[in-house]
């Protein structure tokens, strides 16, 4: 069997947050009453004129940025000829060949990718991120079809990459980089079941090393980052299986069914749109200087790379806990704001994944809800550092914590739970432990030296959990040897 | 320096979704190459030294602020509308899914 490379590109559609509508003031909301957010314009009625919104193109140039676009130093809008009810003037409003963003580029890789196996780091070129407006939701009855053009007209990003994704793996890392990012620069939520993210595959194959393109065929309807990993890994299959038996293959547009867990024909070459692009000679030209990005450059939040890095550097954590951390921005901030108050910041990240992220999925609830505050919880580390408290006593505290909100301080006077480090306290608890237990101690002389954790066990519980530990183990060794 | 025969009548009307019984499309196919060659005389101005722009007007940047606004009432808007779908949609002939933009 013949071996194949496979040539990936995505269109990554994402809608802007904005108060507004591209063109028109109607409000950007999701989940409202049907048409309950229309006026003329985004209805498409004859004779309105639209006004672009600053803020899209400013969080464009911002995406832009972020993605290490070059931008536009003049761009402009155009009209794109297509006829469907969910665009009612019998155009979009989008951006041909002058998009405001161009040449960018996204990195991915460094760990582990979706299917579990080893991503290598790799840059994933961007061909261009043009404005446009979105068009209205479409339901699909029996014999008829209903629109609702509350999203017809929000300011809709459409991101595309260069073709040189090689796996279903780079492809779902890819899109999560663009996601991440998106949210940290706070351009758009992103949310792909409300259709704020929405993603095209363009998929072909060609004999390795060969430098002639296979023929493309575009995957439409994808509304999970798991939907596309898996469209990809079926249409490989399909594509290669093709090939091997000597098929050919025409350009056409597949869709995913999810249930059967395969693509399916939508349209052929044949029935390919043709979209008569011609400037909007309703909108004028946008125009940016060198000042006017480098005004927007200095805003730019860190990007989530670059955050991992300091959290590496400056914070001493490990690749790993660098990446968990900076997953999601709020996090991210999280763990910033709390660092800087601790001695140990790699304790702070420690807790904040294995307590803080671990109850907040339990309950839940987003970090922004959690009751504990990041001072609150440098505070409760603070106390693991200076030995008021150990380790273990911190769970109570923190528990306590998450669900009453209350200072850990106050927790642990309340509940008398401050950490037994005086010596002469801790040995009364280590002898009555050795009293009590003689077989152990003989086992213990014997040579079984594990049972020492037995007594470590039975001295906690003698102190109800409040000796130090260290002193317990130092403390045993003394009386049992 | 007209170039007339580039038009294709019967490819504009599918692509507008329009049906076109021969009469009209012979009296189109005339008017559309008639309003091309008048065009095409813009190809006799001398435009050398004119720098190209997308737009006739010299204006840039017209923005607005992105300040929301209320809109327009539902029973206002879907007035001229065919037909409803519960007073909510509005009810067009059933499309393909899937042919849309997204
Ligand atoms: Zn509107």
């Amino acid at each position: 069997m013949a071996e194949y490379d496979v040539v990936i590109g995505l269109e990554v559609h994402v809608q802007v947050k904005t108060n507004s509508k591209m063109f028109c003031s109607c409000a950007n909301r999701y989940g409202e009453e049907p048409n309950t957010l229309v006026c003329p314009v985004c209805m498409g009625y004859p004779g309105v004129m639209p006004v672009p919104n600053k803020e899209a193109i400013d969080k464009t140039v911002v995406a832009g940025l972020m993605l290490d676009c070059e931008i536009a130093k003049y761009s402009k809008f155009d009209r794109k000829s297509y006829f469907y009810p969910d665009m009612p003037k019998n155009y979009q409003i989008s951006q041909y060949d002058l998009p405001f963003c161009e040449h960018g580029k996204v990195k991915i890789g460094g760990n582990k990718g979706f299917s579990g196996k080893d991503l290598p780091p790799k840059e994933i070129g961007l061909t261009r991120i043009h404005l446009e407006e979105d068009v209205a939701k479409l339901t699909h009855f029996g014999t008829y079809s209903g629109v609702d053009y509350n999203r017809a007209g929000v300011p809709l990003m459409e991101i595309v990459s260069e073709p040189e994704i090689a796996t279903a793996d780079e492809a779902y890392a890819y899109l999560t980089s663009i996601k991440q990012i998106m949210q940290y620069a706070k351009i758009g939520n992103c949310d792909m079941e409300k259709g704020q993210m929405r993603c095209d595959v363009n998929i072909s194959l060609k004999p390795k090393g060969s430098s002639e393109f296979g023929t493309k065929i575009e995957i439409k309807n994808l509304n999970s980052f798991r939907a596309v990993h898996k469209s990809i890994v079926y249409e490989i299959k399909r594509q290669r299986r093709g090939y091997d038996n000597g098929e050919t293959f025409q350009q056409e547009t597949r869709g995913w069914n999810d249930d059967r867990g395969e693509t399916y024909l939508m349209r052929t070459k044949e029935s390919a749109h043709d979209y008569r692009y011609f400037p909007e000679p309703d909108l004028l030209p946008v125009t940016f200087t060198d000042e006017d990005v480098e005004k927007v450059r200095v805003t730019l939040s860190e990007a989530p790379l670059a955050k991992q890095a300091r959290f590496i550097a400056d914070y001493n954590l490990t690749d790993y806990d660098a990446e968990v951390l900076t997953q999601n921005r709020e996090v991210a901030d999280y763990f910033d704001a709390g660092a800087v108050l601790v001695d140990t910041p790699k304790l702070l990240a420690n807790w904040i994944i294995s307590e803080l992220l671990r109850e907040l999925s339990e309950a839940n609830i987003s970090i922004d809800e959690c009751k504990i505050v990041p001072q609150q919880l440098a505070d409760m580390i603070k106390l693991i550092e200076n030995k008021t408290i150990s380790g273990k006593i911190a769970k109570k505290v923190f528990s306590e914590m998450f669900s009453s909100g209350k200072d850990a301080k106050v927790i642990v006077e309340e509940q008398g739970l401050v950490q037994v480090t005086d010596e002469s306290a801790i040995e009364k608890f280590v002898i009555e432990a050795i009293e009590n237990n003689a077989p152990q101690v003989e086992q213990y002389k014997s040579g079984k030296t594990e049972v020492l954790k037995y007594f470590v066990g039975q001295v906690m519980k003698l102190s109800r959990g409040k000796a130090n530990p260290q002193l317990v183990i130092e403390l045993l060794k003394k009386n049992l040897d | 320096m007209s170039n007339t025969s580039q038009i294709d009548v019967g490819y504009v009307a599918k692509l507008a979704r329009l049906e076109l019984d021969d009469a009209s499309k012979d009296k189109l196919q005339h008017d559309l190459e008639e309003i091309l060659a008048y065009i095409e005389e813009l190809g006799e101005l001398d435009v050398d030294g004119i720098e190209p722009t997308a737009h006739a007007l010299p204006i840039y940047n017209v923005m607005r602020e992105d300040v929301s606004k209320p809109s327009f009432e539902r029973e206002v808007m879907l007035k001229n509308a065919p037909g409803t779908v519960d007073d909510e949609l509005l009810k067009v002939p059933q499309v393909l899914p899937g042919e849309g933009m997204s």
